[in-house]
């Protein structure tokens, strides 16, 4: 029997931006060399500083950057070879949400129909169809269905991610890449969009790839941590082990910095 | 001590067209004594940064001041004029916003917008606004400002771009800071070194400080008092050790047991998830009348249905909104 | 640097695509200028021949394409039978007289576009609001021959300004600074009907950016600092604002440069366009050339000079151009 390819395998990812202007700012190597395999209904977290590559990374598997070397397989094809009906498949296939998504909705339109114009524009149900279904994923990332008719500036920070959130599920995808698509959120509404996300998997076998630069929070979403550094992946492993027993000293450093409450925080009265 | 920052019964509305009001902000009181570290924290969406703008008279258009007071200093900010207004901002209250690459004008050079703040306060000449900003970029831990005060926001990393806020913010010796957020767009390594680098300004510069954050770790490092806000309106106040260590309303808690935990190795990741709050965040356009949390609260009593719980103080310098401590 | 000489590349290459392209349009519109004399019994077959034979009408177009070119690089740019001499000097002044009016109109434009467009930003309602939009849109209604000719209409019933032509009677003997004078006299009527033309849609531009600018991140950090509105418009909001508004300045200038061929037929000022039509009507295939070479040259110029203003107002483009 012929096992399934991966949804990624990546070879010898490099990508090198070219200097930058005055000071003579030398030539940027974002990505040094990555192997990475991502399994089918896995959930992967890229963590490391900023400027270790992680978003670099999300952008060439989303197809969104050009990688200076190396390859990037998507279920055994080639992305560099994806063309017409086939990458616009990809594309819906493969959902990428930024921390800057929330700033970037468009401001003329609601909330409702942020949400379901990506299933306009691939003609998916009728109207009163995409406008229930609209409705019912706002409601899932926390955004009372009535606000429906809101636009985005008469929307919390907090709450602008969840509708970009919301947006990206919309078409259904199989992996979702979702690069500091947490920060600015309670501590509450990430564990109620964590259960989401899981319940999703767990109905339809979704594939996550996290990325942030918060390993706390990523303990809770992911099985698997990869952590980069300077444009490699220094470590990788079980999300249990990374914590208990960190092998690289950067890993060992992003641990000491995460700002702990000093008091456990008491069991709740009964 | 007189508080620097009276806030009393502040409401603030948004009209938002489609119904009644959006009621952002409800019957808050707060104060912040002088020098002191006051943290705020709630869920998305419940008020903080409408609390803020309100502080400094920079509310949107469809923003409405429907009640309270605000006093500075023991004047009175709320009614001011723009131009009265401008002489406090920045130069005896100023803000830190969430993200510092939106705070930076894209097109012109660090150091004039640093220098740009100090010449709207002071009646300097321009090479000394210069020299100020240089040693403000100097104060908030650039080794080599000359350099930062020639670049462009662009050719800076996050941290060094809310370095720059911050020293933007702290150029005219502001007695209170507001901070939205500040170290939310960072990542956690740079998280630390600013917290660190807020926390030291603060006790060398005396500063008063009301931070609103998400990450209760820098709270209560930061923090001698946290606030706890939900749907507008303040439901909890105390001594921040206190607070976290022992929540008294029932939202506080459901907060603090949805904080990501470490992980031990080997558990599944159901068991990792911590249980989110049930139900979902309350629509500031039609609360219900009686306890804002009352639709997800799990201790809810019978009183809780007819109108808000008022505030209570169930024990030494801690305040309460709930039926269960007598509200 | 290297963005630079990339667009003026582009430029050349785009010359080069329009001179070869008018070039062939221009061949093959059916007649050329003998084909009229036909019609004269006096001219025989054999005259026209050796008419055509001299002028070279008798080779083929790949030939006839190369001499053109041939004589654009000695800066004859063809002959004009018409005239019956090389076409570029009679271009030059056309070209100056042109260039005079683009340009003042242009700048003028854009002096009154800014800060108005600017103000327009900051009144979102109200009075001032309604009656620049109610104004922007009645202008933008208004087409550009029906201006020309209201404002020609009003020139010669009032009387105010010179209505037509570029100098009045006598101009040689005037002195230096009554020439100046007399020109810029007749510079009113032209002018304003350009800056007429293109004034609303450049206000309304420059009202979409300052409000877009107005609105950013940047500009509620600046007035949380307490910075003064006045800095506030001219440091932050404009500054944020140019980037667009360059890359309009461009496309403003191919506007105003068509809009001018126009206007110039009507008011008869001595530029391109008068010379274009006299050129089209007599079939005059050089001479229509011409006027089309010249004006693609001054649009890619322009955009070079959007080009370079964006370099140097935007440090993003300058790091992204490396
Ligand atoms: N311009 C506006 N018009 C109408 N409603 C608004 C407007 N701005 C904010 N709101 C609403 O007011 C409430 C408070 O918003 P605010 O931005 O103060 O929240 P926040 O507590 O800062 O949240 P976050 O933690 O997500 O930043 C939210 O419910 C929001 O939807
Ligand atoms: N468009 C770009 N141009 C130049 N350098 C870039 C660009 N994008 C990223 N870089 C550089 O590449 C490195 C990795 O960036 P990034 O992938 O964004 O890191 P991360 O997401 O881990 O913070 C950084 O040094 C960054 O400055
Ligand atoms: S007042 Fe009642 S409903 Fe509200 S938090 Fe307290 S117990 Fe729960
Ligand atoms: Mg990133
Ligand atoms: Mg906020």
């Amino acid at each position: 029997m012929e096992a399934e390819p991966p949804l990624f395998r990546v070879w010898g990812l490099t990508k090198r931006y070219s200097g930058r202007e005055r000071r003579g700012a030398p030539t940027v190597e974002a990505l040094a060399g990555i192997d990475l395999e991502v399994t089918r209904g896995s959930d992967l977290a890229l963590v490391g500083q900023s400027g270790s590559g992680k978003s670099t990374l999300a952008r060439c598997l989303a197809r969104l950057d050009e990688p200076t070397s190396g390859r990037v397989l998507f279920e055994g094809m080639d992305l560099r070879e994806l063309r017409g009906p086939r990458l616009l498949r990809f594309r819906e296939r493969v959902q990428l949400i930024l921390q800057d998504s929330a700033t970037a909705l468009d401001p003329r339109l609601t909330a409702a129909a942020i949400v379901s114009e990506p299933l306009e524009v691939l003609g998916r149900g009728d109207r009163r169809e995409r406008g229930r279904q609209a409705r019912e994923l706002m409601e899932s990332v926390g955004i009372p269905a009535a606000w429906a008719a809101r636009r985005p500036f008469e929307l919390s920070g907090g709450q602008r991610q969840r509708l970009a959130i919301a947006r990206a599920l919309a078409v259904q995808p199989e992996l979702l890449i979702l690069d500091e698509a947490f920060a600015g959120l309670d501590a509450s509404i990430q564990a109620q969009i964590a259960t989401l996300l899981q319940e999703l998997q767990a109905r339809h076998g979704l594939t996550y790839l996290y990325v942030s630069h918060d390993l706390s929070l990523m303990a809770l979403l992911a099985d698997e941590v990869a952590i980069m550094f300077e444009g490699r992946i220094v470590e990788r492993g079980d999300v249990g082990r990374i914590f208990t027993e960190p092998r690289h000293p950067h890993t060992r450093a992003l641990i000491a910095a995460v700002a702990s409450l000093p008091a456990p925080s008491a069991p709740p009265a009964s | 001590m007189p508080a620097l920052l009276e806030v009393r019964d502040l409401a603030v509305h948004y009209a938002d067209g489609h119904g009644g009001p959006v009621v952002a902000v409800d019957e808050l009181s707060l104060d912040v004594p002088p020098g002191e570290v006051v943290g705020l924290l709630g869920e998305s969406g419940c008020g903080k940064s409408t609390l803020l703008l309100a502080i400094l008279g920079l509310l949107p258009r469809s923003a409405r001041v429907v009640n309270g007071s605000i006093r500075f200093r023991g004047r009175e900010l709320l009614g001011l004029g723009e131009p009265e207004l401008r002489g406090v901002r920045g130069a005896e209250v100023s803000i830190i916003f969430q993200d510092p690459a939106l705070a930076l004008n894209p097109v012109r050079r660090i150091g004039s917008q640093v220098a740009e703040v100090v010449q709207a306060h002071r009646r300097w000449s321009g090479r000394r606004c210069r020299d100020e900003a240089l040693s403000m970029l100097a104060e908030v831990g650039f080794p080599d400002p000359v350099r930062i005060h020639d670049s462009y926001p662009h050719e800076l990393s996050g941290g060094q771009r809310q370095r720059v806020v911050i020293a933007q913010a702290l150029a005219c010796r502001p007695a209170l800071v507001l901070a939205d957020e500040p170290t939310a767009s960072l990542d956690s390594t740079t998280q630390a070194e600013v917290r660190g680098l807020l926390g030291a300004l603060q006790r060398r510069l005396g500063l008063a400080m009301l931070v609103v954050s998400h990450d209760l770790g820098a709270l209560a490092t930061l923090a001698r008092r946290v606030l706890v806000m939900y749907a507008g309106r303040l439901v909890e106040a105390g001594d921040s050790a206190r607070v976290f260590g022992d929540p008294l309303h029932p939202y506080s808690r459901g907060l603090l047991q949805a904080l990501p935990r470490a992980p031990e190795p080997g558990s599944s990741r159901e068991r990792r998830v911590p249980s989110p709050i049930p139900g979902s965040s309350p629509d500031l356009a039609r609360l219900p009348a009686g306890c804002a949390f009352e639709p997800r609260c799990a201790d809810r009593l019978p009183a809780c249905v007819d109108r808000p719980p008022r505030e209570t103080r169930p024990a030494d310098g801690r305040q309460v909104r709930c039926f269960k401590y007598g509200g | 640097m290297v963005r630079l000489a990339r667009r003026a590349l582009h430029g050349l290459l785009l010359l080069i695509g329009v001179s070869a392209l008018s070039f062939l349009l221009v061949e093959l519109a059916p007649g050329d200028y003998f084909a009229e004399m036909r019609l004269d019994p006096r001219v025989s077959e054999a005259t026209l021949r050796t008419l055509r034979s001299r002028y070279g009408l008798d080779r083929p177009l790949p030939e006839r394409y190369l001499r053109w070119v041939a004589s654009l690089a000695r800066g004859e740019l063809g002959y004009s039978f018409a005239y019956g001499q090389p076409v570029g000097p009679l271009l030059w002044p056309r070209v100056r007289n042109t260039l005079l009016l683009t340009v003042t109109a242009t700048a003028l434009a854009w002096m009154l576009a800014v800060p108005l467009g600017a103000w327009w930003a900051t009144r979102r309602r109200g009075p001032v609001n309604a009656g620049l939009a109610g104004v922007t849109a009645a202008l933008l209604a208004l087409p550009d021959l029906v201006l020309a000719l209201g404002l020609l209409l009003l020139a010669l019933r009032t009387g105010w300004f010179p209505a037509g032509g570029m100098v009045s009677l006598g101009h040689e003997q005037m002195a230096w600074s009554e020439r100046v004078g007399d020109v810029a006299a007749h510079l009113v009527l032209p002018v304003t009907a350009l800056v007429l033309g293109i004034l609303p849609v450049l206000v309304r531009y420059v009202r979409a950016g300052v409000a877009d600018a107005l609105d950013a991140p940047f500009v509620r950090a600046a007035r949380a600092h307490g910075i003064p509105p006045r800095h506030v418009m001219f440091r932050h909001a404009l500054p944020a604002a140019a980037n667009p508004l360059i890359s309009l300045f461009g496309l403003s200038l191919a506007g105003l440069l068509s809009t001018s061929l126009l206007v110039e037929v009507v008011m008869s000022w001595p530029g391109l366009g008068p010379l274009l039509l006299e050129a089209i009507l007599a079939r005059d295939f050089y001479l229509v050339l011409g006027p089309v070479l010249a004006s693609t040259l001054l649009l890619v110029s322009g955009n070079l000079v959007a080009d370079a203003l964006l370099l140097a107002a935007d440090p993003r483009i300058r790091a992204a151009g490396r």
